[in-house]
């Protein structure tokens, strides 16, 4: 038998029928869990948070349009409310998940690539490995929170970056920039481990005055 | 374009967020460019690692805790009525 979608289920959970809400639940669960583990990473700040959205999705679902997914509707309720905690901690009661001394950050400092290589394996093989959970936590404990935030905000949850922007209550250029440096921080981080060191590239030098690397021309 | 244009703009052209001629430009260079066609190819993965990497698990006790919650939330609110 086939499984029920999001939607019919979450019809019948209007309805009145809990064990509708309870499979969407269940069907959730662990990922709503993950999301707010790693924005939080806290487990009991991520169990609360978690237990928070939950209960907070079961209490306004007259009220969700259906305009997105439940998923959607569902990762935004439970970003807000780990995004809250975060604050929280911070002992800031403003919006701002910024310190006024906060300096912007700008594209002269990024990083350049320093290991280039092709991939041993693909992400449909790799994301199936224990091992690869493990480099993938520990990659992003590496990244500042301010980009921690950024990159599960946008590329793991899915907000636009005018979404993102408003979440963290930043500038849609600074969201972009903190992005970058982010995404190629992982990059470089998970390309030591899976790259393929015989399919190893040299920063490229078509441009004797600018190239990636440690060999820049200054 | 340069190397280093092309890294300050990896972000729009990974999400699909380029304009036409600039992306005409971006690509042009990676066409002629070995290391930063592998470096746009190993973001990509790195997303696609991330957005579908493999949920945790909720520990046992938390679930059961979180489901119990759910239920006496749900009864609140609707009533006895439906009680499994």
């Amino acid at each position: 038998m086939t499984q029920p979608s999001d939607s019919e289920l979450v019809h019948r959970a209007k309805a009145g029928d809990l064990a509708a809400f309870e499979a969407l639940t269940n069907r959730y669960e662990r990922q709503i869990y993950s999301l707010v583990l790693h924005i939080v990473r806290h487990q009991q700040d991520a169990e609360d948070v978690t237990q928070q959205a939950f209960l907070s999705a079961l209490e306004n679902l007259d009220g969700f349009r259906e305009e997105a997914s439940f998923a959607t509707w569902l990762r935004r309720i439970a970003t807000y409310a780990a995004l809250k905690i975060i604050r929280k901690r911070r002992g800031l009661d403003t919006l701002s998940l910024e310190a006024a001394t906060e300096p912007q950050e700008g594209y002269e400092t990024i990083p350049h690539p320093e290991y280039i290589a092709d991939w041993r394996q693909s992400p449909d093989i790799l994301v199936r490995q224990n091992e690869t959970r493990k480099l993938l936590d520990e990659a992003l404990s590496q990244l500042d929170e301010k980009h921690r935030l950024v990159f599960l905000l946008r590329d793991v949850e899915g907000l636009s970056i005018k979404e993102t922007a408003e979440a963290m209550a930043l500038s849609e250029a600074n969201v972009k920039v903190r992005l970058l440096r982010a995404r190629l921080q992982l990059r470089e981080r998970l390309t030591q481990t899976l790259g393929d060191p015989s399919r190893q590239v040299e920063p490229h030098r078509h441009d004797q005055s600018l190239t990636f690397g440690s060999d820049t021309a200054e | 374009m340069k190397c280093e244009e092309l890294l300050a703009m990896l972000n729009d052209y990974v999400d699909g967020d380029i304009a036409p001629g600039i992306c005409e430009e971006f690509e042009k260079h990676l066409a002629g460019c070995n290391p930063c066609q592998v470096v746009v190819d190993n973001i990509r993965k790195t997303i696609t690692l991330y957005k579908e990497g493999q949920p945790y698990e909720l520990p046992a006790p938390f679930r059961e805790r979180l489901h119990d919650a759910l239920r006496k939330k749900w009864k609140a609110k609707h009533g006895s009525q439906d009680e499994c």
